[in-house]
């Protein structure tokens, strides 16, 4: 047992709210309580080096290092804040972030996992031993012990029943009182049935009870749910863990000085300070600074833009240079981030809805079976007027026709399939996502931050003079801008030194300038130095009043994107590039990934609204973006990706996320989707082949109890194998 | 066949204990980190008494 027990992702809302409430209410958060993840700890000695470290640390209580989740769990005074426990275990050679609390509530108890867990437990140990009592009556036992046999697996299996079954009677009570047939409706029908003809028979002495069968039955569809639950719990706590890693906090200036407060307690006409580096916490305008933002995640424009007072910014860029002051305009769910939603929800209504291929099985199979067994008892009773026989056969061809390898066709695969893509670094997020993926036909690429890294690369420093690189990697060094640091690093790389200047000064939102053999340099904006501006990213580089000097950039290509496109083409896909960036810069991603469709300077509602066009031409779209002017098209898509690396907002639209930086894994995804459908397909096929052999079995009254277990059992195995070939490319 | 009136409720119990064996694992979060456990085992620090 493996299990991370974590809280179920249900499609019923009251499901998911009632369980996730009751969480909440048990585990208030702590004063004092620190979450940190810990992704680089892998043994014993990491576990005992990090929770020595941290209780030494003055004003810890107490410290946990949790392995499976690589995390540790800390309470301590109020006064100590997550910061310096990160720099504790940093020092100590470990990394560490942190986490929010807050957000990871919810896998902090998992009740529904451990309930299941337990309802497992007790009907497997029911079906053990009823098992065992009625191997004795298959091989002969007679008269009064048959009896004796028949009333203890009744003792055992009605109680085991009645805690077991529960999850099965209230779906099925629920759908009921809709109006509607689930899968679980027939299985409570059989075991209620099975239970009820099974005690009449023992107290008549009769031959055949059923009590084995009932409890089998429960016992293989609770493992079924059981694997179901635990996929889904995994795929939840992993994305909980990345919305935790970003503690919303924001620092409000009040009086002159700042305070660090959660983005929560912000109002309207607060002031709030976004240092560099930062990411704006709320809609607003700046009222103070200057600098340069980055909005690649909202617009996906890769050019930084300059920014001074007046100029209204969002929730979600970043500040490159210089510190900013802005008046809070739009808070929490006002939030530009927040008004996305609305265009989401509107993609979304567009979005055909897809039914399962389970939910399409027990839409045939529901009331075929019911009609079946109705008409068996009808015959029969006709046919003997005897209601015992009549019943009794009713509840043979209920048993027989019983769900077992059909509720275990989709969970066994799905787990097997999940389980092997997260290896890879993907989390399936829907429970659906996979059989969508596996129908996709077009996949439509982002460009910033999707197929690129979002970040600059140097492309013509063999053509610049050394003495200048130099100069250039000097003023780059003071500054965080992410064209400053492309440079230094680019220099550093090629194994050039930095030339000495002084007085440098970074002047936020246009460059950095300093003093070189006494003469001013600068590099910067060409603005600010008065050169023309290339049409590519580029930043100029002046000595003097000498003629500025272009160091150009392009985006850096994504790890693994190349690959990707190219696996994803050799797959008769259709590939193609949508992007909020310039026309030049998109067009020459696309001609170096050999991509033919491209469209450039997108708005997020053209996005979402080509998606549709192509999704209504009968094109499965899948949809890999992280921005947020990505999200409507996410959600508009048939399945959708995003990088871990994406807002908050864009991971949620999607159904699945990518752990890692490398994009490759997005064609073995598609590869490994199609066999798992196939082999749902296939398991749904073996589950119809068993029961065409045995209902006619049942209709006709030979089926004893043996052949209802062997027929059950039989099929539940040969489903749960065939689950495990699920193939991927690796 | 006597035997039987010893035998059936042996086996109910012995498989009765098992199984409340389970359920107290479960209810006492011992599932809840199945890899730092097996390796907490391997270090002398909790010998003598468990961590909490």
């Amino acid at each position: 047992m493996t299990a991370t027990l974590k809280q179920p992702v249900s499609a019923c809302p009251a499901c998911s709210v009632v369980p996730a409430a009751e969480a909440l209410a048990e585990t208030q958060p702590v004063p004092g309580a620190v979450a940190l993840s810990l992704p680089t700890i892998h043994c014993a000695a990491c576990i005992s080096k990090i929770e020595r470290g941290l209780s030494a640390h003055a004003g810890v209580r107490a410290a946990r290092v949790n392995l499976t989740l690589k995390r540790a769990t800390i309470e301590a005074e109020p006064d100590v804040t997550a910061a310096m426990l990160c720099n504790v275990v940093e020092g100590l050679g470990y990394e560490a972030h942190e986490l929010d609390p807050s957000a990871l509530n919810a896998t902090s108890t998992d009740r529904a996992g451990r309930e299941l867990l337990m309802r497992l437990a007790v009907a497997g140990f029911a079906t053990m031993n009823v098992m065992l009592l009625s191997v004795s009556v298959w091989s002969g036992a007679e008269a009064a012990t048959r009896d004796m046999f028949h009333w203890i697996s009744a003792a055992i299996a009605l109680p085991a029943i009645a805690f077991s079954g529960q999850p099965f009677f209230r779906n099925a009570w629920t759908a009921l009182r809709q109006g509607r047939l689930n899968m679980d409706v027939p299985i409570s029908l059989a075991i209620g049935l099975a239970v009820v003809t099974s005690l009449w028979e023992t107290s008549l002495s009769g031959h055949h009870a059923y009590f084995d069968a009932a409890i089998a039955l429960t016992f293989f569809l609770l493992i079924g749910r059981y694997l179901d639950h635990r996929t889904r719990a995994v795929a939840r706590s992993a994305a909980e863990e990345l919305t935790a890693l970003e503690v919303p906090r924001a620092w409000r200036v009040v009086d002159g000085a700042e305070e660090e407060v959660p983005i929560s307690e912000i109002a309207v006409g607060d002031l709030v300070r976004v240092r560099p580096g930062g990411r704006v916490p709320v809609d607003g305008d700046i009222v103070e600074g200057q600098s340069e933002i980055d909005r690649s995640l909202l617009t996906g424009e890769t050019l930084p833009v300059f920014a001074q007072e007046g100029l209204a910014v969002s929730a979600g860029e970043v500040n490159l240079t210089g510190p900013l002051t802005i008046r809070a305009t739009a808070v929490g769910r006002d939030t530009s981030l927040h008004r996305m939603a609305d265009l989401v929800a509107i993609a979304e209504s567009g979005r055909s809805r897809y039914t399962s291929l389970a939910d399409s099985a027990a839409k045939l199979y529901a009331p075929g079976v019911h009609i079946l067994s109705a008409l068996a008892f009808v015959g029969w009773y006709l046919y003997t007027f005897d209601m015992r026989t009549a019943l009794n056969i009713a509840a043979a061809v209920l048993i027989i026709t019983c769900p077992c390898a059909l509720g275990l066709a989709v969970p066994a695969v799905t787990t097997a399939a999940s389980g092997r893509l997260f290896r890879k670094g993907m989390l399936i997020k829907h429970e659906t996502a996979l059989e969508r993926l596996a129908q996709v036909d077009t996949v439509v690429f982002d460009k910033t931050g999707t197929l690129t890294e979002g970040l600059p690369q140097l492309t013509n420093l063999e053509q610049l003079p050394r003495p200048d690189v130099e100069l250039a990697m000097a003023l780059a060094a003071q500054s965080s801008h992410p064209l400053a640091k492309a440079i230094y690093r680019a220099a550093l790389d090629a194994g050039f030194a930095a030339a000495s200047v002084s007085e440098a000064r970074e002047v936020p939102g246009f460059g950095v300038e300093a003093v070189f053999e006494g003469q001013p340099v600068r590099l910067g904006r060409a603005k600010w130095l008065g050169a023309e501006p290339l049409a590519e990213t580029a930043t100029y580089l002046q000595t003097g009043e000498e003629t500025p000097l272009a160091f150009r950039f392009e985006d850096a290509l994504r790890a693994g994107a190349e690959d990707a496109v190219r696996a994803l083409r050799e797959g008769g896909k259709t590939v193609c590039l949508m992007s909020g960036d310039t026309t030049p810069a998109v067009e020459a991603l696309a001609r170096r990934l050999g991509i033919e469709n491209w469209m450039s300077e997108a708005l997020p509602e053209h996005k979402a609204r080509r998606i549709q066009d192509m999704t209504q031409d009968g094109a499965h779209v899948l949809m890999v973006g992280d921005g947020l002017n990505d999200t409507a098209a996410l959600a508009a898509a048939h399945v959708s990706i995003s990088p871990a690396t994406a807002l908050d907002a864009a991971r949620v639209a999607s159904d699945i996320v990518l752990l890692g930086n490398d994009l490759s894994p997005v064609s073995d995804a598609c590869t490994t989707a199609e066999s798992a459908t196939k082999r749902i397909r296939e398991n749904f096929r073996i589950a119809t082949l068993y029961n065409i052999i045995a209902v006619p079995l049942a209709v006709a009254g030979l089926a004893t109890p043996l052949i209802a277990a062997l027929a059950m059992s039989a099929s539940s195995i040969t489903v749960s194998l065939n689950s495990l070939r699920v193939k991927g490319r690796g | 066949m006597n035997i039987l009136t010893y035998l059936i409720p042996i086996s109910l119990i012995l498989g009765g204990l098992g199984l409340g064996f389970f359920i107290w694992t479960v209810k006492t979060n011992q599932y809840d980190d199945p890899d730092g456990d097996a390796q907490r085992i391997l270090s002398d620090e909790y010998d003598d008494r468990p961590k909490p």
